[in-house]
């Protein structure tokens, strides 16, 4: 290749290269640099403090408890939406009456403002009046304060999270499902499979691909959770639903402390980077394109 | 898609004329936060129009910033950033923070004349309280209020209690409860007596509860809490009983952003609110309501809370001024006393209470007046450095103590132990 070539290889590149240096390495370098330093302040200037921020991550029991919900969550959201999803797309797949209904009914939670859910949701779980009361009520149970109990908070979070996630993955599934050639699903029947062989032998093998970048979307859904926090709990009650970016947000924009908030991203960013790696080179081994 | 580029195309000419024509005038920025019901983004909008018409040099455009969480969180960051707005509403308790942040100017540097001295003065002593710090005063009351209580004179009526009566103790407030919590025929609880909201902000009711048992949360400077003061448990302990012992509370958490609603559905027969939720709990509640003082332990006693108007440190010169004209402009008796009357904030001012209008309306509508009676029981709200930090410990004390995870004594012991650990680099 010509150094001419060469010139213009690297200006097509430039406008991506910029935007991805500015807006992903750049940030991720400076906020690992942060993470040594302490935080400035108007009077004290930011001074290297060498893993300081770390120990006191170790030390930091919100931290742990942060960090303990976010695997519960991420265990419980992961597994139950990319399910849900498929076996919705499979549904909805098929001819079925009122299909273009049934697949916009189940898209719709993706499209509305995150916000806006959970306000509907805060009102689905408050006790005495709210829709699970009320259902509750019809079969006699007793009442319930879904958000305020320890016990029953990060459940109400996930069960949101997973409504909303569902629908989102279906629409992946029911493309690569439309994607799949016709032909194989005759030759099936031709062969006499049941549905249950086909599914497991033919289809699941063609969705892998799809279902490798569903899991690296769920993955990261799952820690980057925040806006049904904010506004459903709070992090409360007592930290009981406190995720780790929640977490990240309250010690970096509430208690503005830079240096600390800093570490708590880079190991954040550490564990995405393990699983998306695990995700990559482990499961895609398993993928037939 | 012509059509959107032109309206595009047409946005981005009046844009550009519009900004020509504000580049003779003092550009005033000014962050706000909605924490009570009501059309609050409205009469801010109207007051912000009503100063610019009679200011022609200077512009105030007001910029709504979410709750007080979100705006002190957004002016920061734009602080941080090197752009703060010009002025600010943020929680009077956020003065330290704003001051160790070195973001904010005090109110004292624009006050010369013997006027603004007086205008000062006029405030009542309680709402400033918060915002004097180190023989200075950092910002200026305005959407301010104290906790009271609401109840239900049709449910008092129903339990055979005094519509007209609010309870006057906490062991009245008690007995009263038990009275006014139904129960169906499978021993599910209908309605409630008394509700105390947990969420968010529980530390701000509870201190309605410590102050009533006669004990201050923090020193004046803000270096030492006292949250494991035995006082303080009892309170607390008061608190979890309610549900607990007495069965006349929800248990859990209760939500702050639902308790006005679970009041107008009837679920509950007495809240403690801030008086801030008056106006939107007149509009909307479909029967006689009352508005009474916090009954007394040892004493009376409330929180004052709610917002003070700060001026920030990176303005130019200029937009300080015109800052500090909006800000005398807002607290003159006349617009606060309005403001009062369409929100249920408490206007700042005796004067404002002087006016005709308010006369008036305190006449007509005597639970107005609760809140302004209640100052002279008011004290400082709970604020500390590192106040959002300090703040969460105790928070999380009490959220632990009232969903059982810990007992009374062992969640303020460990909120102390974390609050003197934050506090220690500030003594």
């Amino acid at each position: 290749m010509n150094a001419q070539k060469q010139a213009h290889a690297w200006l097509l590149l430039l406008p991506a290269l910029t935007l991805l240096v500015a807006f992903t390495h750049y940030p991720a370098i400076a906020t690992l640099i942060d993470s040594f330093m302490s935080t400035p302040k108007p009077y004290r200037a930011s001074v290297f403090v060498g893993i300081d921020n770390y120990a006191a991550m170790v030390d930091d029991p919100i931290f742990w408890q942060a960090l303990r919900n976010n695997l519960w969550f991420a265990l419980a959201t992961i597994p139950l939406s990319v399910g849900l999803a498929l076996a919705m797309a499979l549904w909805v797949n098929g001819k079925i009456a009122g299909r273009g209904f049934l697949r916009m009914a189940y898209f719709t939670p993706t499209v509305l403002p995150m916000i806006a859910v959970a306000n509907i949701w805060l009102f689905f779980y408050t006790p005495s009046y709210g829709l699970l009361e009320q259902i509750g009520n019809l079969f006699g149970l007793p009442s319930q304060n879904w958000l305020g109990d320890k016990a029953t908070a990060l459940g109400a979070i996930t069960a949101v999270a997973i409504w909303k996630e569902a629908g989102f993955f279906m629409i992946f599934y029911l493309a690569a499902l439309q994607g799949i050639n016709p032909s194989l699903r005759e030759a099936a029947a031709i062969e006499g499979a049941s549905r249950w062989f086909f599914f497991r032998r033919v289809l699941w093998p063609l969705l892998m691909p799809t279902t490798i970048f569903v899991l690296v979307n769920a993955v990261i859904n799952a820690f980057r959770m925040v806006d049904h926090v904010v506004v459903m709990t709070r992090g409360g009650p007592d930290n009981a639903t406190t995720l780790l970016l929640y977490h990240l947000y309250e010690v970096g924009f509430k208690f503005w402390d830079q240096g600390y908030a800093a570490a708590v991203t880079v190991v954040l960013l550490a564990a995405l980077a393990t699983v998306a790696l695990v995700q990559f080179f482990v499961l895609d081994r398993k993928a037939h394109y | 898609m012509k059509h959107s580029f032109a309206t595009c195309a047409a946005a981005v000419a009046l844009a550009l004329g519009a900004s020509a024509v504000q580049a003779q005038s003092t550009e005033v920025p000014f962050y706000f936060p909605v924490a009570v019901g009501g059309p609050i983004t409205k009469i801010i909008d109207q007051f912000a129009t009503d100063f610019n018409k009679e200011n022609p040099s200077i512009k105030v455009s007001p910029i709504y910033a979410g709750s007080y969480q979100d705006t002190i969180v957004k002016a920061l960051t734009a602080n941080k950033a090197g752009t703060p707005p010009v002025a600010s509403v943020l929680l009077s308790t956020d003065t330290f923070t704003l001051i160790d942040e070195d973001a904010i100017v005090p109110i004292d540097n624009f006050v010369k004349t013997p006027e603004d001295k007086a205008w000062l003065g006029g405030f009542y002593k309680a709402f400033l309280l918060n915002g004097q710090i180190g023989g200075k005063t950092w910002g200026v009351p305005f959407q301010r209020s104290t906790v009271v209580l609401y109840w239900n004179k049709e449910l008092f009526k129903e339990a055979g209690l005094d519509p007209n009566k609010a309870p006057q103790t906490w062991a009245e407030m008690t007995s009263m409860a038990q009275k006014l919590t139904r129960k169906d025929a499978s021993g599910k609880v209908m309605q409630y007596g008394v509700q105390i909201p947990s969420s968010g902000f529980p530390y701000w009711l509870f201190q309605g509860l410590t102050t009533q048992n006669d004990v201050i949360l923090a020193n004046e400077a803000g270096t030492q809490t006292k949250f494991d003061d035995p006082k303080v448990i009892e309170a607390l302990q008061y608190w979890v009983d309610l549900s607990k012992k007495y069965g006349v509370h929800p248990s859990g958490i209760v939500e702050w952003g639902t308790t006005p609603k679970d009041f107008m559905e009837k679920k509950v027969a007495m809240i403690w609110t801030t008086t801030g939720n008056l106006t939107n709990i007149r509009t909307n509640a479909k029967f006689d309501f009352g508005v009474a003082m916090l009954p007394a332990g040892k004493k009376r006693g409330s929180p004052t809370g709610g917002g003070n108007f700060f001026i920030f440190k990176k303005a130019t010169p200029a937009q300080q001024e015109a800052a500090f004209k909006f800000a005398k402009w807002l607290t003159q008796p006349a617009r606060a006393a309005q403001w009062g009357i369409d929100t249920g904030y408490v206007a700042v001012s005796p004067a404002a209470w002087d006016t005709p209008a308010l006369k008036k309306y305190a006449a007509e509508f005597a639970p107005a007046a609760v809140a302004r009676d209640q100052l002279q029981y008011a004290v400082a709200e709970l604020s500390t450095h590192d106040n959002q930090r300090v703040t969460k410990a105790f928070n999380d004390g009490l959220q632990a103590a009232l969903t059982g995870s810990k007992t009374a004594e062992a969640a303020m012991k460990d909120a102390q132990k974390e609050a003197e650990r934050l506090l220690r680099s500030y003594k």
